[in-house]
């Protein structure tokens, strides 16, 4: 079932289009990858499902519903532009955004400290925000999305600024929220940490979706057939040993280890190019190349 | 709406929170009071007491320079040359040299200092000699000194209003204008002051990178009149802290001058008993009256003027004039990136304020005249120029309409500016125009 789903979504801005017949469908519990090169329109949609802007046309159900005004208390959203008052007090400061989120008082400031305590962060509860460095501020900024305990979270590239140990102990509570029944939407352009936490991703390009699925499905459709092996004990030209309906794409020797990619077509199996192989050189490993996010990313932008 | 009474209790608490809020409502108060005790305790206070040494040939004017707290006359029984002689080390602040001359042409006066003496004292010094050369020629026309003195007339008019019912009210114009200037002058600074804070306030937001949390969570009407109506309460609470610690200090100071007051009395009465004898007694006397009733007149004055409706059309009047400009401030605000940027649509807020305040003098002289009735009645100017003219007494009529149309003013500038806010808020990097203003006004 979807908790979001958007259908033909329309939003011009004067003469400019934003986005153009787009539709995407969020399944519950999933982290939904929502990619795109910049200006495709990504910002536009999250600005859209947070009721900041309104869609020219199309609708947006949210639930099973219609999404309406009240749903934004169950949406959590980190903007990429995001920020906090310097001047403030960091207590009361996430006191104040958690209010405006719907939470009472006592109930924000102890949903607060658990969160505080748990990401280790407490000592910051007195001080001023412009004490504090852009990552430590990035956290309070996490913190504050998650307070509600929101359906639904988007997160705008919620890593930028955070150092590797930060953004694992980020990336674990995404992950955490996941399992604990959340829905999340997770904007960015870095792809390695799409491959880690999407379960499902569009891509939108020129305001239009021109990808969307599981990404376990995409990248199974997207796969060529490639294979890399490490052999050793062979001094011959490769080629002359292959198949001729197989494709050396690269290879490279490395001490007296030959590390060597090919494409086999469609019409072989695995098995086929073991089977070539195994008469003449010892395999040490022998892993199917699926197309990384990144690839597909690229082909796909490029194509269109 | 408990969304906006969170913001407006944000912005409340974390400006009335700030050093600058409390320093300013303290020193505010302080300049305010010292606006009315500064001069009139330099005027009481006597500046260093200044020795003047008379060397007087015709030996007739000599007696007739009295001395005050600040001037003492000394008779120096030596000629002018000795006395020049010897200024540096008599202390003197000045030597009056009178030659022997003609009694109808005393021009030949000399005072010689070694600084260049100051207004006060020339003019003194002048009017006495002039004075007492004007009573011997008309003693030597044969007038007697008492006709002299009655001739002596100081005219006062008073004004009084009357009322519908017939009843008569004593009016005191100068007060009028004095109340009507100040108070149309505070809610000029008060609409700039706060109203930029407005501008300011959203900038900040956006600089900050807060705004799309905030806006994510709220409407942008929502924050924008959190704000407008916050940094309100902001001022309101200012401007009520500074009425009473305005009224406490100048009351403080007033308890303890008026003390001092009567002890100068008690001993300017005593003085008046032992000059009876000498014939300037009646003189004086009758200034004293005199001096009184004018005193009693702007008692009269002061007890005349509504206070109640003053202070409830101030409130009214900062407040609507307030808010109108409070929202396209806030669309300014919203529309820039930064303050630099806010310069170019700063002007049509700024060209009515200022027209306003220019208009408050001619009003002031005028304030029935047709100037004064469109100018109370156009929303953009009417904050001001009412204000000045409510003090000498405004026709229902005209308060009602220019009432009416500042609500009205208000809510149309707040609906313009909310569709400016909406779209300038999200918007970063863009240098905006009117142009593009006006896109926005469309959307």
């Amino acid at each position: 079932m979807n908790l979001f789903s958007a259908k033909e979504i329309t939003k011009h801005y004067a003469n400019v289009t934003a986005l153009q017949n787009v539709s995407i469908e969020v399944p519950q519990q999933s982290i939904f990858g929502l990619l795109g090169p910049n200006g495709a329109g990504k910002t536009t949609l999250i600005r859209i499902i947070n009721q900041i802007i309104a869609p020219d046309n199309g609708t947006l159900l949210f639930d099973g519903r219609k999404l309406e005004a009240k749903d934004i208390f169950q949406i959590g959203y980190l903007p990429e532009e995001r920020g906090l008052y310097k001047k403030m007090k960091v207590s009361e400061q996430s006191i104040y955004l958690a209010q405006l989120k719907g939470l009472s008082k006592q109930e924000a400031v102890k949903r607060l400290k658990y969160w505080f305590e748990k990401l280790n962060i407490e000592s910051w509860w007195n001080k001023k925000v412009e004490e504090l460095s852009k990552g430590m501020q990035q956290k309070i900024q996490f913190v504050v999305t998650i307070i509600h305990n929101p359906k639904l979270l988007i997160f705008d590239e919620p890593f930028s600024g955070l150092d590797p140990i930060n953004v694992n102990i980020i990336k674990n509570e995404i992950l955490n929220l996941r399992n604990q029944g959340a829905t999340v939407i997770f904007s960015t352009h870095n792809m390695a940490s799409v491959e880690e936490l999407c379960d499902y991703i569009a891509l939108i390009n020129n305001s239009e979706t021109i990808l969307q699925g599981k990404m376990k499905d995409i990248k199974k459709a997207y796969k060529s057939n490639t294979y890399e092996v490490l052999f050793n004990n062979f001094k011959d030209d490769i080629k002359s040993i292959l198949n001729p309906d197989f494709t050396l794409i690269e290879q490279n020797k490395d001490e007296d280890l030959i590390k060597a990619k090919i494409q086999i077509p469609k019409t072989y199996t695995s098995n086929d190019l073991i089977q070539t192989l195994l008469p003449h050189v010892s395999i040490h490993s022998f892993i199917e190349v699926l197309p990384t996010m990144n690839d597909i990313f690229i082909k796909k932008v490029n194509e269109n | 709406m408990k969304k906006i009474f969170l913001i407006i209790q944000r912005e409340y608490l974390t400006r009335v929170k700030k050093k600058s809020f409390i320093i300013m409502t303290i020193l505010g108060p302080i300049l305010m009071a010292a606006l009315f005790i500064i001069p009139a305790y330099i005027s009481q206070k006597s500046d260093q007491e200044k020795t003047i040494g008379i060397v007087d040939e015709t030996g007739i004017f000599q007696n007739k320079f009295s001395n005050d707290d600040n001037l003492t006359f000394k008779i120096l029984n030596s000629d002018i040359t000795t006395a020049k002689a010897t200024f540096d080390e008599s202390n003197l602040y000045a030597i009056l040299y009178i030659p022997k001359t003609e009694l109808s042409a005393p021009d030949s006066c000399i005072l010689y200092s070694n600084k260049q003496p100051n207004i006060i004292i020339k003019n003194y010094i002048r009017n006495t000699i002039k004075k007492e050369v004007e009573s011997l020629k008309l003693k030597a026309s044969g007038i007697d000194e008492d006709i002299l003195k009655s001739i002596k007339t100081s005219v006062k008019l008073s004004t009084i209003k009357l009322n519908e019912g017939g009843k008569e009210e004593k009016s005191n114009t100068e007060l009028s204008m004095g109340i009507g200037f100040i108070a149309g002058f505070l809610i000029y600074i008060f609409i700039f002051m706060y109203g930029s804070m407005v501008m300011r306030g959203f900038i900040e937001e956006k600089s900050n990178r807060i705004v799309e949390i905030l806006i994510s969570s709220v409407k942008p009407f929502q924050l924008m009149m959190g704000k407008v109506v916050g940094i309100a309460l902001v001022g309101l609470t200012q401007f009520i802290l500074w009425v009473v610690f305005t009224f406490a200090i100048v009351g403080i100071y007033q308890t303890n001058f008026s003390i001092k007051n009567s002890d100068i009395n008690k001993t300017q009465q005593n003085i008046v008993i032992n000059q009876n004898l000498s014939q300037n007694s009646t003189a004086q006397l009758q200034n004293n009256n005199s001096d009184n009733s004018e005193v009693n007149q702007i008692i009269d004055a002061i007890k005349s003027i509504d206070f109640g409706v003053i202070i409830l059309s101030f409130l009214f009047y900062f407040i609507g004039g307030y808010l109108l400009y409070a929202a396209m401030f806030a669309a300014i605000g919203a529309a820039v990136d930064n303050e630099a940027d806010t310069q170019q649509f700063m002007l049509p807020i700024t060209i009515p304020l200022i027209i306003s305040l220019l208009m408050a003098q001619f009003v002031i002289n005028n304030p029935d005249g047709p100037v004064a009735f469109w100018l109370s009645i156009i929303p953009f100017t009417s904050p001001i120029i009412m204000m000045v003219r409510i003090p000498f007494g405004v026709p229902v009529f005209d308060l009602t309409l220019s009432i009416v149309l500042l609500i009205g003013g208000f809510l149309f500038t707040t609906w313009l500016a909310a569709k400016i806010f909406r779209t300038g808020i999200l918007m970063y990097g863009k240098k905006v125009n009117y142009k593009e203003l006006w896109k926005w006004l469309k959307y």
